[in-house]
Parts: C-alpha cells; sequence; structure tokens
C-alpha cells in the first residue's frame, strides 16, 4: 500500500462530485416526467420517452445514482478519518467508482429501451445485478478492510450506520433479485406469486430503511457534529435507536400490501412493527437536533448547518407519516394514491436530498483544498429554493393524495362511485402543475449548487489537507 | 401454515417486541466508571467529535412504549401471531364480505327494481340511465371509453353496427357471459392471395381498388372468408364476424391494417361480468348501452 500517511480523498473527490451530476440527471428525468404527467404529449410519442420508461430511470437515477455516489463519498471519507488511517485497498476503492458508474450507465441505457425486471426499485435485469452484487462485495471489503485496521479504539456510531447498510443492502439486494434468466435480457424471479410480492416489498421498504435512512443516518452523525463543533447529544440514544431500527425496519415491508392476497397475519405485523419503529426513527432526529444544543445561533449564520437541521425536521416528518400511513384504517385511503408520493418525496427530497447537499457543501472545500464554497450567500440561496420547492411539492401531493382517497370511495345514493376514474384524474389537473413547479425549484437549486461546485474547484490547484494525524 | 412455522412466527415477533423493551432498559442501566450524565463520554474522533452521556428523553421513552404496548394489545385482538386468528376473530375477508353484504341490503333493491322492466323502456328512465351511466364510466369505460366510442379492438357501442346482434338480449348476453371473437389466421394462403382478397374487402365497403385483384380475391373470398363474413361480407352475429361492408373497422381499414388481420388473425376477448356485476345491474348497464345507439 502506497503512502500510508495521507487520506484518500481521490475515491472521495470523485463521487462527490458525482453526486452533483447524478443529482442533475436524476431530478431532470423527474422532473420531465412530472411534466409529462401535466401535458403527456412531452413522451413525443418515443417509446424510449414514455413515462412507463422514465419512471424508473428516475427512482434509480436519484436513489441509486445520486444517493449511492453521497453514500459512497461520504462512507468513505468518515470511515477514513473516524479511524485515522487510510482507505483500505486503494484499487479496490477505485475499482467500486467505476463499477458503479458503470451500473449507473448500464441503468440509463437499459431501462429506455424497456429492459426491466419489473420489480420496483430493483427494475435492472440480471446481468446488471450480478455487476451490483460484485462492487457491493468490494465495497464491503474496503469499508470493513478499513475498521478492522483503524488506529481508534472505538469505532464512531457514524460507522455503526455505514456498516449495518452496506451489509444489508447485500444481503437485500441478493436475496430479492434471485432469478431465472432466460435470455440476456430477461429473467424470471425464482419466487411464486403472493411470495415474490412480499420478497420484493421486504427488499423495498428496507431499501428505504437502509439504503435511504441508515445510511444517510451515517452521514448524519458526522457531518452535523461536525458542522456545529458541538458533541453528540446523546450516546446512550445512538445505542438505542441504532439496535432498534435496524432490529424493527426489516419488519415493515408488509405495510405495502395491505389488503392484498399477503395472508392477514403477515399484514398484521407489518403494520405493528412499522408503529414501533416510530420511537426508533425519531431517536436519530432528536440526536442530531440537540446535538445543536447551545449553538441554536449558528443556524442563522450558517446555511450549510441550516441544510442538515432541515433534513433532520423532514426525516422527522416522513418517520411519523409512515407509521401513520401503515394503519390499515389510514392506509385503505391513502393507499396507491398520489399521498404515497408526497410522502416518498418529503423523505427523498426533504430527508435524503437536504442531508447529502449540506454535506457536499461540507466536502467540496476540504477535498479540494479550499477555505470554503466560491459563493456561501448562494448556499443560502439554494437552500431556500428547495425548501420552497419541497414544501410546495409535497402540500400538492398530500392535497392530491387525500382527493383521490375521498373520490375514489366516494357514493351515490344508488351505491355507484360519485366519481370515475377519469374524473379524479382531471381533478388532479392543478396539483400536478403545482408538483411540476416544485421539482422545477428543487432542480433550479442543484443547478445553483454545480455552479458554486464549478466555481469552487476551478482555478489554480491546491493541495487538500489530507494529512492523517500520527498520535491515537 | 404448519404447527412449527406458526410458532416460529409468533415467537420471533413477540421475542423482537420483547427485545426492545429490553435494550432500553440494559440501555438506561448505569454503570460503574461511566461518565456522569452530562459529560462527555471521553472518546474522541477526528480531532474533535465527541459525545455526550445524556439520558434518553423520558417523552421519546414514553412514546416507544406506548407503541410496544399498542403492538402487544393488536396482536392479541388481531391475527398476526402465526396461526392464532385473534380474539376478535377478524379476518380481511370476513371485512370484504360483510361489506358487500350491507351494500347489496342497501343499494340491491334499487337495482333488482330497475331489472323487473324490459330493457328499450328502462332505456327510457331517465333516472335509471343516469344510474347506468355511472356503473359504465366505472366498470366498461376503460375499454370502451367514457364516450363508448371505442377504441382499436373495443368496439364503438354508439353506432349501429353490432357484433353480436342488436337485439336487447344479446346486449345484456354479451356483458353477462362475455364474447370471444376469433379471426383464424390466414397466412397459409399466401401473400398474393391476402394482397388480393384485401383488395376485395376494399371493395365491399365501397373503396376504390384494382379491378384485376378484386376479381381474383373474390374467388378467394368465396373459398375462405363467407363462411362466416358470408357471402355478401355482411358478416354473421351468432359468431360474431364483423360486417366488411359498412366501412367500420374493430382493428382499422386501412389497407395495411385489413392484410395483418387477414395474415395473423385477431382474438378478440369481452370479459364475462355475471359473477362481478350480477345479473341486475348487467341488465341496467344493457339498458343504458341500448340507449346509446338509438
Amino acid at each position: 500500500m502506497d503512502n500510508q500517511s495521507t487520506y484518500n480523498y481521490k475515491v472521495v473527490r470523485q463521487f462527490t462530485v458525482m453526486t452533483v451530476v447524478w443529482g442533475i440527471v436524476g431530478m431532470l428525468v423527474g422532473v420531465l416526467i412530472a411534466a409529462q404527467l401535466v401535458w403527456p404529449a412531452l413522451n413525443f410519442d418515443i417509446p424510449w420517452l414514455t413515462y412507463s420508461r422514465l419512471r424508473p430511470l428516475h427512482t434509480n437515477a436519484v436513489i441509486f445514482a445520486f444517493g449511492g455516489s453521497a453514500l459512497f463519498a461520504t462512507s468513505y471519507y468518515v470511515v477514513q478519518r473516524t479511524c485515522q488511517v487510510r482507505l483500505f485497498g486503494d484499487r479496490l476503492a477505485a475499482f467500486t467508482f467505476w463499477g458503479w458508474t458503470l451500473v449507473i450507465l448500464l441503468a440509463a441505457i437499459s431501462l429506455p429501451l424497456g429492459i426491466t425486471s419489473s420489480k420496483e426499485y430493483a427494475e435492472l435485469e440480471w446481468p446488471i445485478d450480478l455487476l451490483i452484487t460484485v462492487v457491493w462485495v468490494v465495497y464491503a471489503i474496503v469499508f470493513f478492510g478499513t475498521l478492522a485496521k483503524r488506529r481508534v479504539k472505538h469505532i464512531y456510531v457514524a460507522n455503526w450506520f455505514f456498516g449495518a447498510f452496506i451489509l444489508t443492502i447485500a444481503v437485500l439486494h441478493v436475496v430479492n433479485s434471485l432469478a431465472m434468466p432466460v435470455t440476456l435480457t430477461k429473467s424470471y424471479s425464482v419466487y411464486p406469486g403472493a411470495i415474490d410480492a412480499m420478497v420484493q416489498w421486504w427488499y423495498g421498504h428496507n431499501a428505504v430503511g437502509f439504503f435511504l435512512t441508515a445510511g444517510f443516518l451515517g452521514m448524519m452523525y458526522y457531518f452535523i457534529p461536525k458542522q456545529a463543533e458541538r458533541p453528540i447529544y446523546s450516546y446512550r440514544l445512538s445505542v438505542v435507536h441504532f439496535w432498534s431500527l435496524i432490529a424493527i425496519y426489516m419488519w415493515a415491508g408488509p405495510h405495502h400490501l395491505h389488503y392484498t392476497a399477503l395472508p392477514d397475519w403477515a399484514q398484521s405485523l407489518g403494520m405493528v412493527f412499522s408503529l414501533i419503529l416510530l420511537a426508533p426513527s425519531w431517536g436519530g432526529m432528536i440526536n442530531g437536533i440537540m446535538t445543536l444544543s447551545g449553538a441554536w445561533h449558528k443556524l442563522r449564520t450558517d446555511p450549510i448547518l441550516k441544510f442538515l437541521i432541515v433534513s433532520l425536521s423532514f426525516y422527522g416528518m416522513s418517520t411519523f407519516e409512515g407509521p401513520m400511513m401503515s394503519i390499515k384504517t389510514v392506509n385503505s385511503l391513502s393507499h396507491y394514491t398520489d399521498w404515497t408520493i408526497g410522502h416518498v418525496h418529503s423523505g427523498a427530497l426533504g430527508w435524503v436530498g437536504l442531508v447529502t447537499i449540506g454535506s457536499v457543501y461540507f466536502l467540496i472545500p476540504k477535498l479540494f483544498g479550499r477555505a470554503q464554497m466560491h459563493s456561501v450567500k448562494l448556499i443560502d440561496v439554494h437552500f431556500w429554493i428547495a425548501t420552497i420547492g419541497i414544501v410546495v411539492y409535497i402540500a400538492a401531493m398530500w392535497i392530491a393524495g387525500v382527493m383521490q382517497g375521498l373520490m375514489w370511495r366516494a357514493v351515490n345514493d344508488d351505491g355507484t362511485l360519485t366519481y370515475s376514474f377519469v374524473e379524479s384524474l382531471e381533478a388532479m389537473y392543478p396539483f400536478y402543475a403545482v408538483r411540476l413547479l416544485g421539482g422545477v425549484l428543487y432542480l433550479a437549486g442543484m443547478l445553483i449548487m454545480a455552479y458554486n461546485v464549478w466555481k469552487t474547484i476551478a482555478g489554480p490547484k491546491a493541495a487538500a489537507d489530507d494529512r492523517i494525524p500520527q498520535t491515537a | 401454515m404448519s404447527t412449527f412455522w406458526s410458532w416460529f412466527v409468533a415467537v420471533i415477533s413477540i421475542g423482537m417486541i420483547l427485545a426492545c423493551y429490553w435494550l432500553i432498559k440494559w440501555t438506561t442501566r448505569r454503570r460503574s466508571g461511566e461518565a456522569a450524565e452530562g459529560d462527555v463520554t471521553g472518546h474522541t474522533w477526528d480531532g474533535n467529535l465527541e459525545e455526550y452521556n445524556n439520558p434518553l428523553p423520558n417523552w421519546w421513552l414514553w412514546l416507544f412504549y406506548i407503541t410496544i404496548i399498542f403492538a402487544l394489545i393488536y396482536l392479541v385482538l388481531y391475527p398476526g401471531l402465526g396461526n392464532f386468528k385473534g380474539v376478535l376473530n377478524w379476518t380481511s375477508t370476513g371485512q370484504y364480505e360483510q361489506e358487500m353484504e350491507v351494500a347489496q341490503q342497501e343499494y340491491g333493491p334499487i337495482f333488482a327494481g330497475y331489472a323487473e322492466t324490459e330493457i328499450p323502456a328502462l332505456a327510457q328512465d331517465n333516472e335509471a340511465m343516469a344510474s347506468g351511466r355511472r356503473l359504465f364510466l366505472t366498470y366498461c369505460a376503460t375499454c370502451h371509453g367514457s364516450d363508448a366510442g371505442g377504441a382499436r379492438g373495443f368496439p364503438s357501442l354508439k353506432d349501429d353496427d353490432w357484433l353480436w346482434g342488436e337485439h336487447p338480449q344479446a346486449i345484456k348476453t354479451s356483458i353477462l357471459d362475455g364474447r370471444t371473437g376469433v379471426m383464424p389466421a390466414q397466412g397459409h394462403l399466401g401473400e398474393e392471395a391476402i394482397d388480393n382478397v384485401t383488395a376485395y374487402v376494399m371493395s365491399l365497403s365501397g373503396r376504390e381498388a384494382d379491378e384485376e385483384k378484386i376479381r381474383a380475391g373474390q374467388q378467394v373470398f368465396k373459398q375462405n372468408c363467407a363462411v362466416c363474413h358470408g357471402s355478401d361480407g355482411t358478416g354473421q352475429s351468432t359468431m360474431g364476424a364483423p360486417n366488411l361492408t359498412d366501412n367500420i373497422w374493430l382493428y382499422g381499414g386501412s389497407p395495411g391494417v385489413i392484410r395483418q388481420t387477414i395474415r395473423e388473425g385477431r382474438q378478440g376477448e369481452m370479459p364475462a361480468h355475471r359473477e362481478f356485476l350480477g345479473e341486475d345491474k348487467a341488465h341496467l348497464l344493457a339498458a343504458y348501452v341500448y340507449s346509446l345507439s338509438d
């Protein structure tokens, strides 16, 4: 291994810059399909641009390309610095970057072509699944290899979450993607009927729980105390909420299958465990927000901290909303409506997006040897545009969703449905337009970020301070 | 579910819930030598990362306990622990059947009343037709369109062209028992014959085509098509063979599409609704559809 006296910043730089790039790409596709819901003609009658093919491209791009790159970048950065050693295996780390990039490119080609396993958030076909598995195993080797050679006795809490995320995603991905290949581009799931649905949503909800929650909590546990320069609020809370979160999330999947062919007992378990999940989820929010106690004034002047703290507010809101929606009686109204879309986006744009953006603003100057971002003012502008965008987006989807649910169940005196499906669709029109506006605002924020990042990086090269302190 | 799996589910479910309780108790216990409450734990990472040894917030603990208690009560009342049915004996199937029964009691008589009137007379009843229209929009519009104008492969219901006959009872039968309209593939005739018969079919609906081909096509038609579509091409409603002379097309009437229909055949399916809607609602729907072409 070369140069054990410095941290491996190269791979962190690569993933961090690609986080911004993939964020823009994924959100641009999101804006396009949101526009298609308002103006269907925007698919131009081209099969590759139809909503059905671009929607999985959007979800895969924002979750796995944008979110995934952010997780690679931050976990690599955090694990090195909190273990006080260089990342294990420079070449392995480089392989994860190029391997993950290849996965993303293959997704960007195969999904518009209509090549799909049709499993939500796991649409990629079996050859790409195999590549993901290889990249993920190498990721685990790099991460845990670094932990193994750490020079600090205790493992920092952020690494618990990153570790849980890496291990669990490996299990989820492999089990859910098991399939019989028929051709290079087509395979069939090995599970039959309702079992397939259950495995899919065991995977699907834990993709939320471990990819989009545990991983990003790891991010939160490093960047909030770092930026606030305050100790984590409670070590005990970290312990309780970490173990309860990872144990309980595993059970929540069946709430995606209420009132379906899934046996009643499985639905009930999914519901009660989703409710128990509320406290473990809020544990993370409390720990992050209370870390700021005694330093609240910093929120006035530090836009990076604003991103991080507001992301936790959205996290708290979505993790309250989620258990409520898992209650069967609520679910019978909310299921299949845009309420679900609103819920997902308050988590995705509000929690995952904002915590990532805050972390990237923290990282970029450090990785490229600058004192701070090119323009702190623009970070603030980005913060407000993004926050307004999210609020507009989720408010539109809440109203639209509840309205859909109520319209679908409204009946006349003779028992016939008051509204046909088309009528409920027509009623969505203004809300879809408002949602598009929210998405455009959020995307605009990302473009401002790209400009800011560009201006920070461009100019004379400066050496980043990547020296590893030699005192243990 | 076998007894083993039933116990397995019950034990790990209850075990997991109790483990949460144990975890809280285990973590809140004070240990000798640990930092005082409100102090940092003494570990430092990456220069300045530290942790306070603050206790768990009480309100949060209560939130946790309440959800645990709720879960345990729910699992006693409702099915969840393997084969244990729950004290309330609730099932989703039972709930559905009960709701359907209530709906049947409340609304059933309305439709039973309509069913006593003959279809042509019922089609004149404005209130009944408003009700029928709403049923149509719920159950039929997906394929036939909100205006009943149909779509490619799905017939228009508001013209006077009836694949299966114009008698009101035929409409009702279509709704109750469904229809399967099969045009067998005739690719074996060869491209030249297909081309000729296409020209003949074009001429049947009064459109222009090559005279030579029409003459040749007529022979092919007589031998292969007339058995279903009739020697004059006006179709046969007993088997749902469309009238080819009225220039109304189920799959499209351009020469290219007609050639494809002949070469590859067609398979049309109207699903049966007897089990799903019942006789009375089908009767009302038949009257509504009947009223559209008046």
